[in-house]
Order: C-alpha cells, then sequence, then structure tokens
C-alpha cells in the first residue's frame, strides 16, 4: 500500500511540474510586459519595477524564480487589483468555493446514493422512473440552462430565495447554487449506484446470503453495499474535476466571490498572475483528489492490492 | 453452361459488417430520428440566415425587446437591442455547430494517431505516451482554456485549440486498447512478415480495423465539445459582439427572463434538442457497432 502511494505522488509531481510549465511559458510567449502602458513611465521608474518584479533577468532565472515561490506557499502579485497578492485574492474565495462545492458534493453523494439503492430496491417503480428521468435531465440541461431555470422558479415566480450574490455565507444565499450543483451530480451517481446495485444483487453471494434467511435490509446493509458502491467511487474523482467547470458557471451566475467567479473576473481583466496562480493551485487539488479517490477505491476493493 | 449461370445467380450476396450495422441504426427509430433532427437544424442554421429577411447585426427601432411575432418575420421575437432572434439563434448555431466540428475533427486525429502508435510501439514507447495522458487528464481542461483566452485575447480558433487539447484523451485510451488487440491478429503478422514498412502497417492494416470504435467515440465527444464552447461564452470568454453564440445568447436571455422570457427559450431549446439527438446519435452508433455484439 505504501509503495502504491509513494508511486503515486511520483507520477503526481511531474504532472503539477508539467501544467506549472506551459502555463508559465504561455505567458512569456505573448508581447508586450505588464508595465507597457500608455502613461509614460520614467526610464528609472520602469528599471525598478521590472527590476522589483524580476523581469531584467532571464526567462529561465524567473522561471526558477517563481518554482521556488510555489513551493513557498507563494502564489505572486496580482496584476490588477493593486496591493493584493494572489494568496490574499485565494484565502477570500477559496472558503467560499469549498463551502458551495463541498456541501454540494456531499449532499449529491449521499442523495444520490440513496435514491440509487431505492430505484434498484424497486425496480420500474415510481421512485425507480424519476431517477432515471433526472439523469436524463442532467445529462441535457447544462448548468447554464439549469442555473437559470432555478432562478427564474425560486427567484422570480416565488419569490422565495435571492436570485444571487452573497452574504458572508448566509444559507438564504447559498440555497441555490448549492441545489444547482447538487442536481448536476446526483443524477450521475444515482444512475451509477443503480446499475452497480441491480448487478451485486443478482451475484451469487447475494443468494447465499438470503438463502440463509437474512432479511433484505441486512443483505444490502452488510453484503451488496461495499462492493456496490465501488463504481460510485470511482467515478467521484472525475466528477468533482467536471464538476469544477460547472461550479465556475454557477459562480459567475450566482455572482459569488469564490474561485470561479475570480479565475473568469482575472480572465476579463487579463490578469495573467492571478489566472496562472487559480490554474496551477485548483490543478493541485484536482489531481491530490484523484490520489485520494484511488486510495480509497484500494481501500474499499479488497481484490486491489498495489 | 445453364448450370454455371444459376450457380453464379445463387452465390449468396455478401454482407460487410458496415453494411450489417447500417441495417441496425436504421431499425433504431430514435436514432434516425435525432439524425433528421439534427440536419435539419444544421441546413437551417447553414442557410437561414441568407434566407430570412432579418439579418443577424441589423437593429429594428420599432421593435425592441418584442415577443414572437409574424410582423417582420420575427418568428422568435427580438432582443433588447431590437435584433432578430431568429437569425441570431441560427447564426449562434452555426457557430456552436462550427465549433464542435473542428474541435471533434482536430481531437479525434490526434487521439487515433496517438493511441495507434503507443499501442503498435508498445514497450517504453507505449509507456510514455500513455502517462502523458494520464497527467492531461488530471488537468481541469477548461481552466486552460480560460487562461489561452486571457493570454491570447478572445479568438474563436483558439477556443477550438483549446478545447480540442483535451478533448482527445479518451479518443486515445480506447484506440490504444484496440490497437494492442489487431496488433496481435495473424494479417499483421502476414503483413510484417512480407516486410511492409510500419508506417503502411498502421495506416493500412490497424486504422481502418479501428473506425468502429472511433465513429462511437467521436460521436460522443461532438456534444461535450459543444457544451464546453457553450460555457466559455456563457462566461463572456467565447466569440464577441455583435457575432454570437448559443451559450451568449443563453447569458443575455438569462439576463432579462423574467420579462422576455423567449430570449432564453429559443437558444436553450436549440442547444437541448441538438445535445439530446447528439446524444441519441451516439447511443444509435454504439448500439450498431459494438464489437462486442458482432
Amino acid at each position: 500500500m505504501w509503495a502504491y502511494v509513494v508511486r503515486r505522488l511520483l507520477v503526481t509531481i511531474p504532472t503539477v511540474l508539467a501544467v506549472v510549465t506551459i502555463c508559465y511559458l504561455l505567458l512569456h510567449v505573448t508581447p508586450g510586459g505588464p508595465f507597457d502602458s500608455e502613461r509614460k513611465v520614467s526610464e528609472a521608474v520602469l528599471a525598478n519595477l521590472q527590476a522589483k518584479y524580476h523581469l531584467d533577468l532571464p526567462l529561465w532565472k524567473q522561471y526558477l524564480l517563481y518554482l521556488n515561490d510555489l513551493l513557498h506557499g507563494d502564489l505572486g502579485a496580482s496584476f490588477r487589483y493593486a496591493d493584493w497578492s494572489v494568496n490574499d485574492l485565494v484565502a477570500r474565495a477559496l472558503p467560499v468555493s469549498l463551502a458551495i462545492g463541498g456541501t454540494a458534493m456531499a449532499i449529491a453523494v449521499v442523495v444520490g446514493v440513496g435514491l440509487g439503492i431505492l430505484a434498484a430496491l424497486r425496480q420500474n417503480s415510481a421512485v425507480d422512473v424519476a431517477v432515471m428521468l433526472l439523469g436524463n435531465i442532467g445529462s441535457v440541461l447544462p448548468s447554464f440552462v439549469l442555473g437559470p431555470v432555478l432562478v427564474l422558479v425560486f427567484a422570480i415566480a416565488l419569490p422565495w430565495l435571492p436570485s444571487g450574490g452573497w452574504d458572508d455565507f448566509a444559507p438564504r444565499y447559498m440555497i441555490l447554487p448549492i441545489a444547482l450543483l447538487t442536481l448536476i451530480n446526483m443524477s450521475t451517481i444515482g444512475r451509477i449506484m443503480r446499475g452497480s446495485l441491480i448487478e451485486v444483487l443478482s451475484s451469487n453471494f447475494i443468494r447465499t446470503a438470503r438463502a440463509k434467511g437474512l432479511p433484505m435490509r441486512l443483505v444490502v446493509m452488510r453484503h451488496a453495499l461495499r462492493p456496490a458502491l465501488l463504481p460510485v467511487v470511482s467515478v467521484v474523482g472525475p466528477l468533482a474535476i467536471a464538476s469544477i467547470t460547472s461550479a465556475i458557471v454557477t459562480e459567475s451566475w450566482f455572482s459569488i466571490p469564490g474561485l470561479g467567479k475570480l479565475i473568469v473576473n482575472g480572465a476579463s481583466d487579463r490578469d495573467y498572475t492571478l489566472v496562472l496562480g487559480l490554474v496551477v493551485l485548483v490543478t493541485v487539488l484536482a489531481v491530490l483528489l484523484n490520489l485520494i479517490v484511488d486510495l480509497a477505491y484500494a481501500w474499499l476493493d479488497p481484490k486491489i492490492r498495489y | 453452361m445453364a448450370v454455371s449461370t444459376s450457380i453464379a445467380d445463387a452465390a449468396p450476396v455478401g454482407r460487410s459488417p458496415w453494411h450489417d450495422a447500417r441495417q441496425r441504426f436504421r431499425r433504431n427509430r430514435a436514432a434516425v430520428a435525432s439524425l433528421v433532427v439534427l440536419a435539419l437544424i444544421t441546413l437551417a442554421c447553414v442557410f437561414g440566415p441568407t434566407l430570412l429577411p432579418n439579418a443577424f447585426d441589423s437593429v429594428d427601432w420599432n421593435l425592441m425587446s418584442a415577443p414572437p411575432t409574424r410582423a417582420g418575420w420575427h418568428l422568435f421575437g427580438t432582443d433588447d437591442l431590437g435584433r432578430d432572434l431568429l437569425v441570431r439563434t441560427l447564426i449562434g448555431g452555426r457557430i456552436s455547430l462550427m465549433v464542435g466540428l473542428l474541435a471533434t475533427v482536430v481531437s479525434t486525429c490526434i487521439g487515433v494517431v496517438w493511441g495507434a502508435v503507443a499501442g503498435f510501439a508498445g514497450g517504453r514507447v507505449d509507456g510514455v505516451m500513455m502517462r502523458i495522458v494520464d497527467m492531461a487528464y488530471a488537468v481541469p481542461y477548461l481552466l486552460v482554456a480560460i487562461l489561452v483566452v486571457t493570454v491570447f485575447g478572445r479568438d474563436i480558433l483558439l477556443v477550438v485549440g483549446a478545447i480540442a487539447a483535451f478533448s482527445w484523451l479518451d479518443m486515445a485510451r480506447v484506440v490504444r486498447g484496440q490497437t494492442l488487440s489487431i496488433k496481435s491478429r495473424e494479417f499483421v503478422e502476414a503483413a510484417r512478415a512480407i516486410g511492409v514498412p510500419t508506417w503502411r502497417i498502421i495506416l493500412q492494416h490497424v486504422v481502418p480495423n479501428l473506425l468502429g470504435v472511433v465513429v462511437i467515440y467521436t460521436s460522443i465527444l461532438v456534444p461535450g465539445v459543444i457544451l464546453s464552447e457553450s460555457v466559455l461564452s456563457f462566461l463572456g470568454l467565447g466569440v464577441q459582439e455583435p457575432m454570437t453564440s448559443w451559450g451568449v445568447l443563453i447569458h443575455d436571455g438569462a439576463a432579462v427572463m423574467g420579462a422576455s422570457p423567449w430570449m432564453i427559450l429559443f437558444p436553450a431549446g436549440a442547444l437541448s434538442i441538438t445535445l439530446y439527438c447528439a446524444n441519441f446519435i451516439g447511443d444509435g452508433l454504439r448500439d450498431a457497432l459494438d464489437p462486442k455484439e458482432r
């Protein structure tokens, strides 16, 4: 097991390094520098500015300095927000994104698995049909259509909730965004859980368990659930990475000051360092998440020994 | 004489696997209907704007935010600047479909070549190439697309490139797996025995046998790619005004959906129908071509 963890970490490092390098080089192939502005700046000031941000050094030295900063957890200064470092901006935005995304993912997994179990145990019942329909809606109504629909229903037609905005983690403003992110992932999880539980329930060891007189509830809880959860675990990682997209859409649609909103604003303002820092940060988070999911998989499935 | 002709007449007509697949696809009503609908949408997007009297960027000062009406051919209504929504939806569809097509073609080509070379070469080359795929998998591709847009400005071709750069990974994996199994077949061995160069074995013997899975995975790619472009446009990072795409129209419509719901209804409907059709066609192709079923 530990050998596997080490091996996976060794693959992770070049991944992150490759992303950082490619993104960094991408920023430097564009013509023009950050201090080429309309307003004329005197030579001395320009030289000082360039020296402060190491722009007078050759590219490879700048790159190594940037890597050094990264290793110390410093994402650099923002181009557009004067007096703000990327770290400050991230420190404000990350908790917001984690609160919304984490809650949504947790609800999606719990409710999705629950609905999947119900649907599998009562095939072709109303619950089953509802789960399958929900799955279809999730696949044709992308987040940027579903978001406006939610606002239309719960903020305009029925004026229960605000249509967007943020007020320091006030639950009123969190309900609709969380609902949107939950709906998108729940349908996939429910469908996969249903399929895998149906398959597990038809295997021999389940028949044995039932034959010895175990009630259905215990059969599912003790024997069927663990193997049936494996495919769900294996999609949670990719699903979480895929929901980065829907999270960006959600945050910008509901004007939530999270990482997604930050990166979209950064892209419109062409705030290079901010976008670069966020791409690096989110990539590292995504890679770590994948690692955790793989380890959970190894822990759940006794057949896999690395 | 008479005998030989009767034998020739009775000779069974050959049926290729492709013929079988075509028949299976035709029997799938949902897939065929989707194909027809998608073809109609495509035709409307290609020819509609030239046939309709309104231009996508001309302003009708008398009809701003007008609901759908027959007057002046504003069948989908007009937007808040008095531009005809029907023509704008069709023009937006052009962009969305064009991006979908281009990015799919590019990423299919990369994926097939990458997977075929890795699978055929095997050994260390295969290892390195597939590790690169694994690494690219971990990257949230939309962020890279956003970074590209940040650096180079909003350019539709760049958007296509950024989407294509991360859409070929599944294709490469599937093609590699399929190549591995084809590589060990007798006809490849025979080709190698008579001295056919490797690149010709790949092009003439391996790639044609990959067509089935490639077609299936291409059809799965299309909706995803269209969706990626729409997301970028929705975020305001895609095409620029007055040019438009479905993502832009949905975004603009969403802002005023309380007052003029048709502005979001029609573009969102067009996108959803297109995605739905593309999914059904993909399912139909998979059922028709799945090697397991042969």
